[in-house]
């Protein structure tokens, strides 16, 4: 994954609530065993409504999710970041996310940006006056600017550096193998240990 | 000042910190079918598992819950096992996979089986891994990218954790379940309202509890969007847990419960928050909106959208779910009933629900279904006629797996179909496209299937 400083971009408009990781990929799409192809199907089933925001072409081409409190609440299913990223958003604004969601967007690249209510609100209107308006999430500020007002925004400090570095927790851990490994030797005996032999 | 005991199991489980996060070491690490790309990404990386014998993976969310001796429809399906079962072999994790007796959901099998133990550090690929605090372990669900990093090393990079109590008092009045609890504490606390939190469930409601309502209870930290929900081991969890197959035995069985008896919340120490439940005035709940937070008391109603807080969203709720406002819970007809799932498919949920089934007959109209949690708990119930008392009655009685409550595989309520569930999740479509899903207890759903629509189910015991 490759740091991210800043996204720029237009806005898709989604005001709701507790947006779950159900609706932004349906469960129907979960049985595939890559990690790529799941941007044509990023909120199918609202999709089909034609006056869902996502049909609506004056929004085509937004890099910038501007959707309301609790984003990517439920299943802990990466898969709702992957399409996210996939369809073309580089970035989701929301005056608050789920933990596991943020967690995931910290892994692949996807900005999870938490603005206080007025900037949601600013933004909506934003975006509602000016289809065509451009914003401007600045990682390394943690600002968002649009065309008529600039706003700090709250991230994970340990979220933001992750991104902002494209940090891969692999290679961090892994060069932490000598404590690992001497943590390792300090654990009970009676540790859980499952032999594979007899387990099927 | 003293620490909580999220705080112990979390310290004595930190190995050091890296740029800012703590690494945690990860005693047991359970894996499905839905978690393929992690395997992908330590192939990428030309790396093994690294603790195979602390991995254990299970076959669930997208099984068939019928015949098994029939091929797997789905292609898609099929594949994602098959590729789950090569992973496990090549790397030599234990499968509790189709055809073996130990299959089941997830977040029962690790319990039933002694493998969820107080004072662990557990992940799960899954957001209601917190189910596996019932015992007193910290058990975080995860994304793929994480059950890669868990794979790979056995650790997590986490952030720190904010520290929430839910204090529960008093006795539940008959037909008030864990469940009831569990939807009372969403509500309190909000949906995602718990966010950053850790949740520790103190209280005599919880002590009173069997390990059976404590894993129903520990499940809904997820509904409550908090990163685990825990319970301070005790006398209930050590007898749940001895002579189970993987729990320690003789000598380390003495050693590891004088360890495990520590494992509580200083007098002194400081939580970030605190709630509290008066669990007496509880009655049985039914959701009645798209978000688990969305409830009422079966002799309530459902309310109208200027009623509430936010009008669009209640308004939005209503009408997925063909309602208008204003109805009586009793009044709701039911299509299908589901009683299964990671909330609510332990033995003592389907004994519950056969109570109230038995001598009865399934509604004329209504589809009813019982799916158990796991081989186990479907060889109990066979053995105490259970599955006999649920057929008489009408009940579909099925094979293991997550079943109706993500509808991955065939077993989904069609659209506009109003389904009484026991599991946790009342999303727009989760149930299947346009399905209307009204959460409850194991009781209130073998009642409600019985009347053809919700009851009071004190009313018919
Ligand atoms: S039963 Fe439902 S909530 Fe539980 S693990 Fe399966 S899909 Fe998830």
């Amino acid at each position: 994954m490759a740091g991210v400083r800043t996204v720029r971009g237009r806005m898709m408009p989604l005001e709701r609530d507790d947006v779950d990781t159900d609706q932004i990929m349906p469960k129907q799409f979960l049985t595939r065993v890559e990690r790529t192809g799941y941007g044509a199907h990023v909120f199918h089933d609202w999709r089909q409504d034609p006056s869902f925001v996502f049909n609506d072409a004056r929004f085509a081409g937004a890099s910038v999710l501007v959707a309301g409190s609790n984003f990517g609440s439920g299943s802990s299913r990466e898969h709702a970041v992957w399409g996210l990223l996939q369809y073309g958003f580089e970035a989701v604004v929301a005056p608050s996310f789920s933990d596991i969601f943020v967690g995931n967007c910290a892994q692949s690249g996807l900005l999870p940006v938490r603005v206080q209510h007025e900037t949601y609100r600013a933004l909506l209107a934003t975006v509602e006056a000016d289809p065509g308006a451009e914003v401007v999430v600045d990682l390394e500020d943690t600002r968002v600017d649009w065309p008529a007002g600039t706003a700090t925004f709250d991230i994970d400090p340990m979220v933001r550096e992750a991104l902002l570095h494209g940090l891969d927790d692999v290679n961090l851990i892994l060069a932490e193998e000598e404590h690992i490994v001497a943590y390792e030797r300090r654990r009970p005996s009676w540790s859980v240990r499952v032999p594979v032999e007899g387990s099927r | 000042m003293g620490s909580t005991l999220a705080q112990k199991i979390w310290d004595q489980h930190r190995i050091g910190e890296v740029r800012g996060r703590d690494l945690l070491y990860i005693d047991l690490h359970l894996v499905h079918e839905l978690g393929s790309q992690a395997f992908g990404g330590l192939d990428l990386r030309g790396l093994p598992v690294r603790r195979p014998e602390q991995t254990v993976a299970t076959m669930d969310h997208n099984v068939p819950t019928g015949d098994r001796t029939l091929p797997i429809a789905d292609p898609l399906a099929a594949k994602q096992l098959q590729v789950l079962r090569d992973n496990c072999e090549r790397h030599g994790v234990p499968l509790f996979g189709l055809g073996s007796a130990r299959q089941g959901i997830v977040h029962v099998i690790g319990p039933e089986a002694g493998l969820t133990q107080p004072g662990m550090a557990m992940a799960c690929g899954d957001s209601h891994t917190a189910t596996h605090g019932a015992l007193g372990a910290l058990a975080f669900g995860v994304g793929t990218s994480q059950v890669e990093h868990v794979l790979a090393t056995q650790c997590l990079l986490l952030s720190p954790l904010r520290q929430l109590a839910v204090d529960i008092e008093g006795a539940l009045a008959p037909g008030v379940t864990a469940k009831d609890v569990a939807l009372a504490v969403v509500a309190t606390v909000g949906f995602g309202g718990a966010a950053g939190h850790v949740i520790e469930y103190r209280g005599s409601t919880v002590r009173a509890m069997s390990m059976e309502g404590r894993l129903t209870l520990c499940n809904m930290s997820a509904e409550a969007g908090a990163r685990a929900g825990l319970i301070a081991p005790d006398a209930t969890t050590f007898s749940f847990l001895e002579g189970r197959t993987y729990a320690p035995s003789g000598d380390d069985w003495t050693a590891a419960t004088a360890t495990w008896a520590r494992l509580r919340t200083d007098d002194d120490a400081e939580f970030d928050s605190v709630v509290r439940i008066d669990a007496t005035t509880l009655e049985p709940t039914v959701t009645w909106g798209t978000t688990p937070a969305m409830s009422a008391p079966v002799s309530g109603r459902v309310p109208r959208a200027e009623e509430t807080a936010s009008h669009s969203q209640t308004e939005r709720a209503l009408a997925y779910m063909g309602l208008a406002g204003g109805e009586r819970i009793v009044d709701l007809p039911v299509d299908r009933v589901f009683i299964g799932s990671c909330t609510n498919s332990r033995i003592e949920d389907l004994r519950a629900a056969a109570a109230v089934a038995a001598g009865q007959k399934v509604a004329a109209g209504v589809r009813a279904m019982v799916v158990p949690g796991s081989m186990p708990v479907k060889a109990q119930a066979e053995r105490e006629g259970l599955d006999a008392v649920f057929r008489e009655a009408g009940f579909e009685w099925r094979e293991p797996g997550c079943s109706m409550c993500l509808g991955m595989n065939e077993d989904v309520a069609g659209p506009g179909e109003r389904c009484a569930s026991t599991s946790n999740r009342n999303f727009e479509g989760r149930q299947g496209a346009g399905a209307r899903t009204h959460l409850v207890s194991p009781e209130m759903a073998a009642a409600a299937a019985v009347a053809g629509h919700f009851v009071d189910v004190r009313e018919v015991r």
